[in-house]
């Protein structure tokens, strides 16, 4: 029977020829995750049935990346918990303060996911692997526990959509823009269940760091994974991280259940209004929307890429008075690189301030609440009420260059709107 | 297994931020997750809900992060089970999985107003609204999901048999 590239790799991880849409099997992970909100809760599931082992050391990730440096005590409580976890089974990917990362951005830059993997985590942008051509898919606590347990996991057998790439992308449009166009275009449940492949030669146009960004946000139309046909581009980038690659093409007459043609070259700058990632619009169309404050960072948008681009438009500018600009490198080694490349010293120089990689922000946790009746223009992914802070607080979800651009406007702004060229 | 309980009823898109807002998640305990069910959606859901009752609720129920938080929340709250037009996919796993039984049932979803009294036939799969007097099938899980819920959770079903499911 003729598969998608999802299909593929999930018959691969349960020894099967072919596995077709709606069918639930148990399937062998690579890759295990959890963080300092959702760990807690699977170890003591974990501790509470009395297992005692688990399947591979190797192949499970804790990244403390949430709450931390923890913001509180119990933050503390939480992170303790599963640091004597990772001791007490030996862990070799435990990920704490100093080393830490936002973890969608950490695994693939320590070469721990890779293309042709199944991998699971317990927080639900772990799709983002799907940029690398790997399964990846966000799970809950409990399936965390199970699979540290056994190693497996149970799904059901996703059908997809298929979005072909054309063209290329214009200047100051990015990944970010796409995903918000599509996610527009299809809806916050456009695809309940499914997959999302990406696939087409626009591709070519497209980083690694736009496709993470992409794949990032499938969750947020509702699917269950996004997948991105792997090339150059992708083998390239894991042999940097020395990780050995298995390619899975998905068949020429495989079902997809839609196809929608993205001309890539039509792209614009494009915001998410509150309280919904589908309720977008270009940034053009937006009015005057001013702005309290700036978040650049996130899983979504916290890669170097992301953090040159804003450093482009806010080089020998001034954020405005009235906008705190917080700006958070994703990960320890993305903050270096940009620290080498000047890009912390013009944030800081433009009035910005910089932390060390958290969450932070993006889920009202610490480092930026917002209170009653402010506004934010943030690179994150979810635009709820209440997540950044107050239920009367508002988010409008952007690209890191249109964030920049606002900071200096202080309004919703693109980079032409201020002059940038 | 039969619940009965009041509906209390939500509309679309019913997001894990507002069951259970992040910046109470610094913690683990269900009792006191429960405290802030709702909170940022309906202020008055802490105070009206009673054990037995009912979420009724549109598409996507669920939506958002994947914090096994919100089901837990929910299920400590006393609600007996969720009805709506259908789940987003990771709440749909993490409710199956920690045993807050769920139905996707739109007609029911649809129907079915704030106060009404409700009463569920799991091993039927029938809905019966008793206060409007109307009654809907629901479709059964298949077999591997109901051997999860019936075992309470997807690690007693491990612990119940080591080779897994
Ligand atoms: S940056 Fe935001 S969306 Fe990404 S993992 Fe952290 S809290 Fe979740």
């Amino acid at each position: 029977m003729a598969m998608t590239m999802t299909q593929k790799i999930i018959a691969a991880h349960c020894g099967r020829d072919s596995v077709g849409p709606g069918e639930i099997v148990m399937a062998k992970t690579d890759l295990v995750l959890g963080n300092d909100i959702t760990a807690p809760l699977a170890i003591r599931e974990f501790e509470k049935y009395g297992f005692d082992k688990v399947f591979d050391r190797d192949k499970i990730a804790l990244v403390m990346d949430h709450f931390t440096p923890c913001k509180d005590i119990k933050a503390a409580a939480q992170c303790s918990e599963v640091r004597a976890f990772a001791g007490a089974y030996r862990i070799s990917n435990y990920f704490d303060v100093g080393e830490v990362g936002i973890e969608h951005a950490l695994l693939p830059e320590k070469g721990l996911v890779g293309s042709g993997d199944l991998v699971i985590g317990a927080d639900s942008h772990t799709c983002t692997y799907g940029a690398l051509g790997a399964f990846s898919t966000g799970v809950g606590s409990t399936d965390m526990a199970y699979a540290m347990a056994t190693g497996k996991v149970w799904l059901k057998v996703p059908s997809a959509i298929r979005f072909i790439l054309k063209n290329k992308l214009g200047k100051w449009v990015s990944g970010k823009d796409v995903i918000l166009h599509i996610i527009g275009l299809i809806g916050v449940s456009g695809a309940q269940y499914k997959s999302m492949e990406f696939s087409g030669d626009g591709l070519s146009c497209l980083s690694m760091d736009d496709r993470f960004c992409i794949a990032n946000m499938a969750i947020e139309a509702g699917a269950k994974n996004g997948v991105f046909a792997v090339d150059d581009k992708t083998t390239e980038y894991e042999k940097l991280k020395r990780k050995r690659s298995v390619i899975y093409t998905a068949d020429p007459d495989a079902e997809y259940e839609r196809t929608f043609e993205i001309d890539l070259s039509l792209a614009r700058p494009t915001a998410a209004l509150p309280h919904s990632p589908g309720n977008t619009k270009p940034v053009d169309d937006c009015g005057d929307i001013p702005v309290d404050q700036v978040i650049i960072g996130s899983c979504t948008n916290g890669r170097l890429e992301d953090l040159a681009n804003a450093a482009m438009v806010l080089h020998g500018r001034r954020v405005n008075r009235n906008c705190r600009t917080i700006v958070i490198p994703a990960t320890q080694q993305i903050y270096l690189d940009a620290l080498k490349m000047g890009f912390i010293s013009t944030f800081i120089e433009a009035g910005c301030a910089v932390s060390t990689p958290t969450c932070g922000p993006c889920l009202g946790g610490h480092m930026g609440v917002l209170a009653r009746g402010e506004r934010a223009v943030s690179t994150t992914n979810r635009n709820f009420v209440g997540r950044m802070g107050h239920p009367e607080s508002e988010v409008y979800l952007v690209s890191p260059a249109v964030a920049a651009a606002t900071a200096v406007a202080g309004a919703l702004a693109t980079p032409e709107k201020i002059g940038v060229v | 297994m039969k619940v009965h309980g009041k509906v209390i009823k939500y509309g679309d898109n019913i997001d894990t931020d507002v069951i259970i807002p992040a910046r109470y998640l610094n913690s683990t305990d269900e009792r006191e997750l429960a405290e802030h069910c709702m909170e940022d959606l309906d202020s008055s859901f802490t105070s009206v809900v009673r054990p037995g009752d009912i979420i009724v609720a549109g598409e996507n129920f669920g939506c958002g992060s994947s914090r096994e938080h919100a089901p837990m929340a929910i299920k400590a709250s006393g609600i007996s089970c969720v009805i709506a037009v259908d789940f987003a996919r990771i709440f749909f796993r993490n409710a199956i999985n920690i045993g807050l039984p769920i139905l996707e049932c739109a007609s029911a979803a649809r129907d079915c107003e704030n106060g009404d009294t409700v009463e569920i036939d799991f091993d039927a799969g029938t809905i019966t609204n008793i206060t409007k007097g109307l009654s809907w099938n629901t479709f059964p899980f298949p077999d591997f999901l109901q051997k999860i819920i019936r075992s309470g959770g997807l690690l007693q079903t491990l612990k119940n048999d080591s080779a897994g499911i």
